[in-house]
């Protein structure tokens, strides 16, 4: 299984990053050697293995159902790249081609 | 003897008996830090003035015998991947350089609860990607024994900053061997605890599911001590252990149990460096001297422990990474020119040529914010990571990698029946040179050889200084434990340093 140049292409839209031709060819060579190299994994047989997903046992950890204090708006919003009186503000999602 | 000489160990007992106060402490190491952090390059950001004030603070409350601990105005030093309320975290990354968190990270709360000075913020690879903390995008760390070499990473700069006396100990985290590794290229003692022992609560996140929050000090009887501060469950994070901390502190010194120790056949194969080979050895025969029995054991499957920690971490990667949209906080692209570049593109290509996948201003500004914040390393992560969990992909790569994952636990799980600590070399090779191995990430990636098993298995591992190259350079030893015995891996290292002098020796800086 080789990674083709269109791969890496469709997987940067999925990681939503946008690539340059250049980094679009060097991450092509870079992942498929790392691809190469951990199908080595392929090597062993783990038909009855149990996936191991995380080191802890712990299953279903519960909080007491009492209110806490959390961050208030002004808060949360002052980290924002971009803000509108009490909202975060984005570009368009759907249809408008300027991204305001 | 110099301020900055002193153990936090030595500190905590001077300050007691009033031999100097935290201010002459915390003005010794700014000296110390003025002096020669230009050729390290350890800090990222200090604050000389907010130092002193907690400085000050501290000598206040011991004057009025009301210290909140025995710590009270014993310096620190953060890797700056721990949220601190008010003042910027950045993960040396362009996408955090404006950060400023809201909260402390709970280990920062408790460190400030015993009244720890908190004397600035440390370099580290991007987001703590790396084992050079050369993926650093806010400033560059050398390695205080030769600056044409790096520090290892990604916790570089606290480690430098512990081996050149900046401070006399510092937080690190830990995902694939980030405390141990620069611990182990700068001389330093540094521990990974289990994982879950230290919460995790308002560290940012690389992989969950291995993060793991640990001291670099000079001395293991200091990283008990930080240790025992940090430790502990924590509401906040749903998965630090509800385990008692001990009193790591106290057992530390206790008479060193008759111990078996491990070596694990594999780790002494092709790939080590002959010279840290040989001082793996002498420390193993140390540790004989001390009374240890020495068994020869096998972890069949560690040989796969690379592969399965690049596979698990760039997959919880690139999903955590994914907070990063340009929206809530961080970087944002400037969308007006972002919005000329498409205009004269289509224009070029013609009018049809736009992205025709879901297309959007909001999609173009996801993706150019993270195109310019990240540096290389991140968005290979980012990019193998999204590969391994897409369609198709998954089961081959992501599932195959939590089953060996089983594996590798297993492995530990059968060993540790037989053996109650393990030793080996912390790294393949001694400090390598600055860009050496920027261009080649899986010559980078190998360097975590020894270390990444132990997080994928969530025990404790500590790495200690036991010897030099000849060309002058640290070399680390490593020792692991079953999940949750922090304090026979610290008390191990403990009287292995009552009986050698490597932790004790000092860079030479201008």
């Amino acid at each position: 299984m080789s990674l083709t140049r269109a791969d890496v292409e469709k997987v940067s839209l999925l990681a939503r990053l946008a690539l340059t031709p250049d980094e679009l060819d060097a991450l092509t060579v870079q992942l498929g050697e790392i691809i190469r190299y951990v199908q080595q994994l392929g090597e062993l047989d783990t038909r009855d293995v149990q996936p191991l997903s995380h080191a802890m046992d712990l299953t279903n950890v519960f909080a007491d159902d009492t209110l806490l204090p959390s961050l208030d708006r002004e808060q949360a919003l002052a980290n924002a790249p971009k803000r509108d009186a009490e909202c975060y503000r984005v570009p368009a999602m759907l249809g408008d081609e300027s991204s305001r | 003897m110099s301020l900055i000489e002193l153990t936090a160990a030595q500190l905590r007992d001077g300050l007691a008996a009033g031999r100097f106060s935290a201010q002459e402490i915390t003005q010794s190491l700014l000296e110390r830090i003025e002096r020669v952090d230009r050729s390290v390059g350890a800090f990222l950001r200090m604050s000389p003035d907010a130092a002193l004030a907690q400085a000050a603070a501290s000598d206040q409350r011991r004057a009025a015998g009301r210290c909140l601990s025995p710590l009270d105005g014993i310096p620190v030093a953060l890797k700056d991947v721990l949220c601190t309320a008010g003042e910027p975290t950045t993960c040396s990354s362009r996408m955090l350089a404006n950060f400023v968190p809201p909260y402390d990270a709970t280990v920062v709360r408790k460190l400030r609860e015993a009244g720890l000075v908190l004397l600035g913020k440390t370099n580290l690879d991007e987001f703590a990607m790396g084992n050079s903390t050369e993926n650093a995008a806010l400033g560059t760390t050398r390695n205080p024994w030769d600056a044409r070499r790096v520090p290892g990473g990604s916790s570089g700069g606290s480690a430098a900053a512990v081996a050149a006396r900046m401070v006399p100990w510092a937080i690190g985290t830990d995902t694939g061997g980030s405390i141990r590794q620069p611990a182990a290229f700068c001389g330093t003692v540094g521990l990974k605890p289990t994982y879950g022992r230290v919460s995790r609560f308002g560290v940012v996140a690389f992989a969950s599911s291995l993060d793991q929050v640990g001291p670099l000090a000079r001395t293991a009887a200091d990283a008990a001590l930080l240790l025992e501060v940090i430790a502990g469950p924590d509401p906040q994070d749903a998965t630090s252990a509800p385990v008692a901390v001990e009193p790591y502190s106290r057992t530390v010194a206790e008479p060193l149990e008759s111990l078996t120790l491990g070596v694990v056949r594999e780790q002494f194969g092709a790939g080590l460096d002959a010279e840290v080979g040989a001082a793996v050895e002498r420390a193993i025969g140390t540790f004989q001297a001390l009374g240890g029995t020495i068994r020869e054991v096998t972890l069949p499957h560690s040989g796969y422990g690379v592969a399965t920690y690049y596979l698990i971490a760039s997959c919880e990667a690139s999903s955590n990474l994914a907070r990063y949209d340009g929206a809530h906080f961080g970087y944002r692209t400037d969308e007006a020119a972002m919005g000329r570049a498409v205009a004269d593109q289509q224009r070029q290509q013609g009018a049809d040529a736009a992205d025709d996948d879901g297309d959007s201003g909001l999609l173009r500004m996801y993706r150019q914010t993270r195109a310019e914040a990240f540096g290389p390393e991140v968005k290979r992560r980012i990019m193998l990571g999204t590969y391994a969990l897409s369609a198709g992909y998954y089961e081959a790569y992501y599932l195959k990698a939590l089953q060996v994952r089983r594996l590798i636990r297993q492995d530990f799980d059968a060993v540790f029946g037989q053996v109650d600590l393990l030793i080996g070399p912390t790294t393949p090779t001694a400090a390598y040179c600055a860009g050496e191995k920027l261009d080649d990430p899986l010559a980078m990636y190998q360097g975590d050889l020894y270390t990444a098993t132990a997080n994928l298995a969530g025990i404790a591992g500590l790495s200690l200084p036991c010897g030099f190259t000849r060309s002058g350079l640290p070399i680390g030893v490593q020792l692991l434990a079953p999940a949750f015995h922090e304090s026979r891996l610290l008390r191990a290292a403990h009287h292995y340093q009552q009986r050698t002098d490597w932790h004790t020796r000092t860079p030479e800086l201008s």
